[in-house]
């Protein structure tokens, strides 16, 4: 083949590409994949559960729905300045990027605090019975990915201020970082809706 | 329209372009550029170089010797188990020692040899069948391999400490819970899966990359190779079927650590919630284990028929419904557990259905050879036709267990463990050793001796018949999986005996194979880069392939493409030679998209296994392990992300990068 005399020329074709177009893209969607099945199951465990005795949850109150309910809609909210800063960057606009992520990590301190105080409005302890034990697990498991997304944004906001390496591919990670986001957001909703509503649907 | 929007329109307009008489396909233009490559890729000597490596050929390598290394510990121990076992009321192994043995065995030969293997053929082959210079996220690839290696090691160091796993290689509860199951063994087990669960994700991971955004322009997904389906299917299999193990298992030490109650019956768990959630993850597991091995199948025999194999699309198709049906299947590993009927009939009918894809693929594969122009029947095609024999012993005891009724009589028993081995040792071993023999020289560039690999087929085809066919009638009669020694007054000690001088054949057989291939490392006839005449992208470079894989990169006109040179592809040029650069394509066609540098060589992989693993380990006998252990992690994973000063990725051939930062905005 090395004979040919044609040959296929790419040294003109760009360095970085958006979407379904870049390799962390699918790296995302696969790690979506992976932790969305991971949820599913732990949800899919929880019905198993609660199948199984008359009762639910089998002692004591239902959880308290103030802090569920606020700290979903803070996260719902985090969608406005997280679209912001998608479209920011795939225009290459860093002023714009560097004032929205900074709202985004705003918006996460939020949601983390709040997470905080969800456990205690559980009203259940993880080892006084199998239902307090997979409610822990379910927010505990979306808690690891708030504080992760917390944590990479935080990381890549860094870089971005710090401006260390700054190409093309970098303003592609703030959008992969985005997209990721939104999992963490919307996979909330079915575990809202099973933690706050499981026990008070019969 | 902002500046960037223009720019943004402006790239996406940038295509590529025919170059007739291109200067760089000269002779001298060829070597210069061949030169610079070697430079760019060359990844230093020593043990910091070695450390850091992450080109998917060393990884891919060292993954394989890794797992025979692994496969060999995981034979000494059933070895042992023969010698217990070839006589009646025994006392080689104390029961205890016999407990944990077969659960080492088990544990060691699927998640620890089987898996990582046929993962590991995928990280060496799968880049170089596609025709591309990397594997995407080199780094995370080399990560992958260090948590595999350190799981191991850490089983291995338990296991030698008189703590190793003893609830078998599926631990059941409340066998395994904290009632039963006393000291660290079951949280052993339990954290080793995580182990190999973080491994195997992150090179489904990688494959999927690969396969998807990494294919050299022309191979649309039509012409790619039945291996590189076979290992695209698996890598979907494991990130679908894993996080079922990673719940169970981490819901596993969380009951024995922190006192949960998911599978505490009192409290209103389950300890069928374990065996449901296990087997979902367990039966796609035999399917990740076995279509790799199909794969390998496919391009050996077509190799050796020298015709594509008959029924392309059917092959493919057949793969893809095998492993949507293995994740409908697993309750026929619950039969004994007292499910309602109704759940049974299913369960039962899907797994008899799983035959029909396996047989299209077998009859595909008889008619391939059938209609072969002139067939070769080399040492891997006889590691390959075995299967037609052995896997099909498994696969019709396989329908025998999937009805229900028999399945009870004979569950637990012998019979399980001869239709396991058949299956996964004649399905997955079997071809896997025949696709070593066949890819060994393209690895080393040596080929491995013919008389050698007959004797060493022979023997292991012989040994394993003695070994496991006896088994089936032992189970029929009653003698139990599991038990440390059994009564003379049984009866069952003359074919017992028997498999025990099988295993003993066995062995010899894997002492043969492996003279063969340390004789043949140094003096093996040289190989060159295509001795068996196979029509796949690997064998178009040299053997053993360059850091960079191919110069020029081919691009492909057809499925075979080695095969049909009179086609005649251009080949690519115009990717930098200065930084590790590879071509993204679009996934359906492969047309090239953009291009894109890979990182070089780096030790924070290491590390961050290194951390990781600490976590892990820390985590079973303190559970505050996690959250401090965690911040090592966070450490090390931000020092791999920082970007490197001074390397600049986009120092040539880039007309319109940013460089003034603000002027953008």
């Amino acid at each position: 083949m090395a004979s040919s005399r044609v040959a296929l020329d790419v040294s003109d074709i760009p360095e970085y590409g958006f979407g379904h177009r870049s390799l962390l893209w699918w790296a995302t969607a696969s790690m979506m994949i992976i932790e969305g099945s991971v949820f599913a199951i732990v949800i899919v465990s929880y019905l198993y559960l609660k199948g199984r005795v008359p009762h639910w949850p089998p002692t004591g109150p239902s959880p308290q729905l103030f802090w569920g309910t606020l700290n979903t809609i803070i996260l719902l909210a985090s969608c406005v300045p997280n679209a912001l800063t998608k479209k920011a960057a795939e225009r290459f606009d860093l002023a714009a990027v560097k004032l929205w992520l900074a709202v985004c990590l705003l918006f996460a301190v939020g949601f983390n605090v709040v997470r905080f105080l969800e456990f205690g409005a559980l009203n259940v302890r993880w080892d006084a019975n199998a239902y307090g034990s997979v409610v822990w697990v379910l927010l505990g498991l979306h808690t690891v990915h708030v504080v992760t997304d917390f944590l990479d944004s935080l990381v890549l906001a860094v870089l971005i201020f710090v401006g260390t390496d700054l190409n093309e591919r970098r303003f592609v990670d703030v959008s992969e970082n985005a997209l990721y986001w939104y999992f963490v957001v919307f996979t909330w909703l079915p575990i809202y809706a099973v933690i706050y509503f499981g026990p008070r649907i019969s | 329209m902002t500046p960037g929007e223009t720019k943004r329109r402006r790239d996406d307009e940038r295509r590529p372009r025919l170059a007739d008489h291109d200067a760089r396909l000269t002779v001298e233009g060829l070597e210069r550029e061949r030169r610079a490559l070697e430079k760019t890729w060359w990844n230093g000597r020593g043990l910091v170089a070695w450390l850091s490596d992450t080109d998917h050929k060393a990884i891919g390598r060292r993954y394989i010797v890794t797992a025979f290394g692994f496969f060999t510990l995981g034979g000494v121990l059933a070895a042992l188990m023969r010698i217990q076992l070839s006589r009646p009321d025994n006392t080689f192994l104390s029961p205890d020692q016999y407990n944990q043995i077969f659960t080492t065995h088990g544990t060691t030969m699927m998640f620890l040899f089987a898996v990582p293997v046929v993962l590991a053929m995928g990280v060496y082959l799968v880049p170089l069948m596609v025709g591309a210079r990397s594997m995407a996220f080199p780094r995370m690839l080399a990560f992958s391999y260090w948590m595999y290696l350190f799981g191991g090691i850490f089983l291995y160091s338990m296991f030698f400490l008189n703590i190793g796993p003893d609830n078998g290689w599926f631990s059941y509860l409340p066998l395994a819970g904290p009632e039963y199951g006393y000291g660290k063994r079951a949280d052993v087990w339990a954290q080793l899966i995580t182990f190999t669960e973080v491994s195997a994700l992150v090179v489904a991971t990688c494959l999927i990359v690969t396969i998807f955004k990494l294919r050299t322009p022309g191979m649309s997904l039509n012409r790619m190779p039945l291996f590189v389906w076979a290992m695209l299917i698996v890598s979907f299999m494991v990130i679908f079927a894993m996080p079922s193990i990673v719940i169970s298992s981490t819901c596993l030490i969380l009951d024995r650590l922190v006192s949960t109650h998911f599978y505490n019956q009192a409290e209103g768990g389950d300890p069928l919630l374990w065996q449901h959630l296990f087997w979902f993850f367990g039966h796609p597991e035999v399917y990740i284990i076995f279509l790799p091995a199909l794969g390998m199948m496919s391009e050996v025999i077509a190799t050796s028929a020298r015709r594509p194999v008959v029924g392309n699309l059917t092959m493919v198709l057949s793969m893809l419904s095998t492993a949507f049906i293995g994740f409908g299947v697993w309750v026929h590993h619950m039969f004994a557990t007292g499910l309602p009927e109704l759940s049974l009939s299913f369960f039962s009918a899907a797994s008899m259905m799983i035959v029909i894809p396996t047989g299209i693929q077998i009859f595909n594969w008889i008619a391939t050879i059938w209609s072969a122009r002139r067939l070769q029947i080399t040492v891997p095609f006889l590691y390959m036709a075995s299967l037609f024999f052995i896997f099909i012993i498994g696969g019709l005891t396989g329908v025998v267990l999937a009805a229900g009724p028999v399945d009870r009589q004979v569950h637990d028993t012998y019979f399980v463990v001869a239709h396991l081995h058949y299956v996964l040792i004649g399905g997955s071993t079997f071809p896997l050793l025949g696709g070593i023999f066949f890819w060994f020289p393209k690895m080393t560039g040596r080929m491995l001796s013919d008389r050698l690999g007959r004797a060493s087929f022979w023997l292991l085809f012989v040994g394993f018949n003695m070994t496991f066919f006896p088994m089936h009638l032992l189970g029929l009669d009653g003698m139990p999986r599991r038990v440390y020694t059994y009564p003379a007054s049984m009866g069952w000690h003359g074919l017992n005996l028997l498999a025990s001088v099988g295993a003993a054949v066995i062995f010899v057989s894997l002492v043969v194979y492996l003279v063969n291939v340390i004789v043949s490392l140094r003096a093996g006839a040289v190989a060159g880069p295509n001795p068996w005449g196979a029509a796949t992208l690997e064998w178009a470079t040299s053997s053993p392939p360059p850091a960079y894989n191919f110069s020029p990169q081919p691009t492909v006109a057809s499925s075979e493409p080695l095969w049909h040179t009179e086609l005649a592809p251009p080949p690519i040029v115009g990717l930098a030679s200065d930084t590790r650069e590879v071509l993204v394509t679009f996934l359906l066609d492969a047309e090239p998209d953009h291009r894109y540098p890979m990182p070089g060589p780096s030790l924070w992989p290491l590390l961050t296994a290194i951390t990781t693993s600490a976590m892990f380990v820390w985590s079973i006998f303190q559970a505050q392990g996690v959250v401090w252990g965690s911040i090592p992690i966070f450490i090390a994973l931000v020092g791999w992300f920082w970007p490197t000063k001074g390397k600049k990725a986009l120092e040539h051939g880039a007309p319109t990068r940013l460089t003034a930062r603000e002027s953008l905005s």
